[in-house]
C-alpha cells in the first residue's frame, strides 16, 4: 500500500464527492434526535462538526465543542450493524396459486454503501460478526452481500468517553486493519492511511500529497492522548474461567434486582447477532412472508423451548448475556464477544455497567 | 346455520376506544366477512344478536352490580372470550378509585352523586370469569386485534409479543428519550404493541400496554427518582391506564412509602 497521505481539511468534500460519483450511498455520523447517529449524508455539512458527546452509565448528551473538528466524539446509539444486519429482513415468501404453493427467496436490492467514520472498536465488531455470519458451513448470504458491497472509511478516535474500554479488549482506539481508508483528524486536515486496493482506487484521483513527518508525529500524539483518556478497564485475564466458575455467585441476584430485562444492551451492542424468524400470513392466507427481526436473550419468549422459557427469571437471562459475551463466546468463536465500545453501559436505562458487574461477580484480579 | 365464526363484541366500563380500533379495521373485517359473522356489536350495528358466540371480545372493566351478572352471561354464551384493552385487562383509569375513597371520588366527579350506583372498585374481567386471552393496549392496536382474530380463525394459537417497548425503539432507530434527553419513560417495563410511537415523538412511554414480562418497575423508579425525577412526577406516570396492574401499583406504593420515610 501507499504510504500515508494528507487530505487538507478544505478538501474533505472532494472525498465525499468522489464516493458519490462512484455510486456509493454515504452513511456517516450526523445529528438527529439529540444524538450522533448513523444516517445517509449528502455533504460534509451533514457531519456533526463542532459537536461532541458526553457519556456516563445510563446518560448521553451532545454538546458543542470549542473547535470545529468533524469527528470529536465517540460512538453513539447506532452501530453499523443496522446496515449489515438490518433489524427487519424479509427472508422469503410463499405464494398460493392454482398450481399450489410457490416459494421465493427475497433479497434486498443491493446497495453500495460507504461507511464514513467507523471507529476501531467498530472495525473489531464487524470482524466478530463476520465470524458469526460468514464462517463455517452456513453463510448468511444477505450479510455477505452487504458486507462485501460496503466501503469502510475508519476514523481514529481523538477522544474517549468514560464508558470506553477498548484498550482492555484490544480493539482500539487505533484502527489497524479492516478498513479501505483510515483518517486521523489533525488540526489542519486528515492523515490518511490506505488499507486496500479499493481504498487506493478511491483516493488516487484526489492527487494528495504524502503526509509529512510532522503529520505523522501529530497523529502519534493524538493516539497516545486518546489511549490515556480511556479510564475504564476490564481485567480479561482468564476471564472466561473466572466467570464460568462463579455461575452461582450471589452477586447475580443483585444485578437481577436492577436489570429491567428491557433488551437495550443487546440491541445497541455491535456484536449481538440474535434474531427470530416468524411466518406472517396475509389476511386471506394466500401469501406467507418469512420475516427475521432482531431479538434478544433478555426476551422471555426467546428462551422458550417447546413453549416454555428455560431462563425463567431476569437473573438467568442477565447471566446468559454476560457469560455469552465474555466467556462462552470464546468456546463458540475463539474470541471475546465484546469490543469495549461502552454502548451497553450508556444506553442501559438504569446504568448497569458490565465491567462493574464482572468485578463484583468474579473480582478484578485473576 | 352457516359455518361462519360468530363474533360478539361487548362493552363494560370503558371509553369505547378499543371497539373503535375494531371499527378502524373495516377493510380487514370486510375481507374476513366470508368467515366471520359479526353477530353482536352495538357500537357498529343496532342488531342485538343472541348467543352463543364462537368468539367474544370484551372491552371495559367491572364497575357496577349489573356488570357482575352480565359478564357471567357473556362468558356462558362464549366459546372463546378475549378481553381487549387496559380497562378489561387491569381495570383501566377508573381503577384509580381502588384503594382510595370511593365516596370522595363520586362527589368530586359527579354533580349529582346520588344517581351513581357503582361498585367501590373497577376490576379486570379475569377477576370474575375465566379469560382465554388478554389483548393489551389503551386502546388496542388494530393490527394486533386483526391478527389475533385471523389466527383464531385459522386455528392457530393466539399470541402477541410480550417484550418491552424499548426493543421496538431500537428496531426503528429511535434514540432513547430517557438516556439522551432525561425524560422519564415507562418503555423498559411496558409491553410492546404500539410500535414505540411516543418515544418517536419525543415523549416518554405512558405504559398503555401494561407491564412487560417479568417487569421490574421498582428498579426503574429507583433510578429515575435518583436522577432528578421527583416522586410527584413518577407516581402519576405509573397511575395511568394500567394503574391497577400489580407491577405498576406496587411500584407506585413503594415510591409513596419511600417519600414518606
Ligand atoms: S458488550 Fe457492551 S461494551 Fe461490549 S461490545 Fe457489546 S455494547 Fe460494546
Ligand atoms: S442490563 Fe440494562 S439495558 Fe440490559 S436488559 Fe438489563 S436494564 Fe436493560
Ligand atoms: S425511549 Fe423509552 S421505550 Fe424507548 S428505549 Fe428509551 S426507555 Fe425504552
Amino acid at each position: 500500500m501507499t504510504s500515508p497521505l494528507f487530505l487538507p481539511v478544505a478538501e474533505l468534500p472532494k472525498l465525499l464527492a468522489r464516493l458519490l460519483e462512484l455510486g456509493y450511498k454515504v452513511i456517516a455520523p450526523t445529528i438527529d434526535q439529540e444524538a450522533i447517529v448513523y444516517s445517509e449524508i449528502q455533504s460534509v455539512e451533514d457531519l456533526p462538526r463542532g459537536w461532541t458527546d458526553e457519556q456516563e452509565p445510563g446518560h448521553y448528551r451532545i454538546k458543542p465543542t470549542s473547535n470545529d473538528r468533524y469527528f470529536d466524539y465517540v460512538v453513539g446509539p447506532h452501530s453499523w450493524k443496522k446496515y449489515l444486519f438490518p433489524p427487519l429482513q424479509l427472508i422469503s415468501r410463499a405464494i398460493s396459486g392454482e398450481e399450489g404453493w410457490t416459494f421465493e427467496t427475497c433479497s434486498d436490492a443491493p446497495e453500495q454503501l460507504a461507511f464514513l467514520g467507523v471507529r476501531a472498536c467498530e472495525l473489531a465488531a464487524m470482524k466478530i460478526q463476520d465470524r458469526v455470519f460468514l464462517d463455517g458451513a452456513y453463510v448468511d448470504t444477505g450479510y455477505q452481500r452487504r458486507r462485501e458491497g460496503s466501503f469502510v472509511i475508519a476514523v481514529n478516535c481523538s477522544v474517549a468517553s468514560p464508558n470506553c474500554f477498548c484498550t482492555s479488549m484490544n480493539s482500539g482506539p487505533r484502527c489497524k486493519t479492516g478498513f479501505d481508508l483510515a483518517l486521523t483528524e489533525l488540526d489542519d486536515g486528515m492523515f490518511v492511511e490506505v488499507g486496500s486496493s479499493r481504498g487506493q482506487d478511491v483516493i488516487e484521483p484526489l492527487s494528495l500529497h504524502a503526509a509529512t513527518t510532522q503529520h505523522l508525529n501529530s497523529a502519534e500524539n493524538l493516539y497516545a492522548r486518546t489511549v490515556s483518556q480511556v479510564s475504564k478497564h476490564l481485567n480479561t485475564d482468564d476471564l472466561r474461567n473466572r466467570l464460568m466458575s462463579n455461575l452461582n455467585d450471589g452477586k447475580w441476584d443483585s444485578v437481577a434486582e436492577r436489570c429491567l430485562s428491557c433488551t437495550n444492551c443487546t440491541m445497541v451492542c455491535p456484536t449481538c447477532f440474535c434474531s427470530h424468524v416468524s411466518e406472517v400470513p396475509s389476511l386471506d392466507e394466500t401469501v406467507v412472508e418469512r420475516q427475521r427481526k432482531w431479538d434478544s436473550c433478555f426476551n422471555l419468549e426467546f428462551t422458550a423451548v417447546h413453549g416454555t422459557p428455560v431462563r425463567n427469571d431476569v437473573r438467568s437471562r442477565y447471566r446468559q448475556w454476560l457469560t455469552h459475551k465474555l466467556a462462552t463466546w470464546h468456546d463458540q468463536f475463539g474470541e471475546s464477544g465484546c469490543v469495549g465500545c461502552g454502548r451497553c453501559i450508556t444506553w442501559c436505562p438504569v446504568g448497569i455497567d458490565l465491567t462493574v458487574e464482572v468485578n463484583a461477580i468474579c473480582g478484578g484480579e485473576s | 346455520m352457516s359455518n361462519k365464526l360468530r363474533l360478539g363484541v361487548f362493552k363494560f366500563a370503558s371509553c369505547d376506544g378499543c371497539q373503535l380500533s375494531l371499527l378502524n379495521a373495516e377493510d380487514e373485517l370486510l375481507a374476513l366477512a366470508e368467515k366471520l359473522e359479526i353477530a353482536h356489536f352495538l357500537e357498529a350495528s343496532s342488531i342485538i344478536g343472541a348467543g352463543p358466540f364462537d368468539v367474544s371480545l370484551v372491552e371495559g372493566s367491572i364497575s357496577t352490580e349489573a356488570d357482575l351478572q352480565r359478564i357471567k352471561d357473556v362468558r356462558r354464551l362464549s366459546k372463546t372470550l378475549i378481553t381487549i384493552g387496559a380497562c378489561a385487562t387491569s381495570g383501566g383509569i377508573q381503577a384509580l378509585r381502588n384503594g382510595a375513597s370511593y365516596e370522595e371520588f363520586v362527589r368530586a366527579v359527579y354533580p349529582s352523586p346520588e344517581f351513581i350506583h357503582s361498585l367501590e372498585t373497577a376490576t379486570p374481567i379475569s377477576q370474575h370469569v375465566p379469560v382465554d386471552f388478554e389483548l393489551r393496549g389503551c386502546p388496542v392496536n388494530t393490527k394486533q386485534l386483526v391478527q389475533i382474530l385471523v389466527d383464531h380463525l385459522h386455528g392457530r394459537r393466539i399470541r402477541v409479543p410480550n417484550h418491552s417497548v424499548c426493543r421496538d425503539c431500537k428496531l426503528s432507530g429511535t434514540v432513547c428519550v430517557t438516556v439522551a434527553r432525561g425524560l422519564p419513560c415507562l418503555g423498559p417495563v411496558t409491553q410492546a404493541g404500539c410500535g414505540a410511537i411516543c418515544p418517536e415523538f419525543t415523549r416518554g412511554c405512558y405504559g398503555c400496554y401494561g407491564p412487560a414480562h417479568q417487569s421490574n418497575p421498582s428498579s426503574l423508579m429507583a433510578w429515575l427518582s435518583g436522577h432528578q425525577h421527583p416522586v410527584e412526577q413518577l407516581v402519576p406516570l405509573l397511575q395511568n391506564f394500567n394503574a391497577a396492574a400489580p407491577a405498576f401499583s406496587n411500584a407506585a406504593k413503594e415510591l409513596q412509602e419511600g417519600a414518606r420515610r
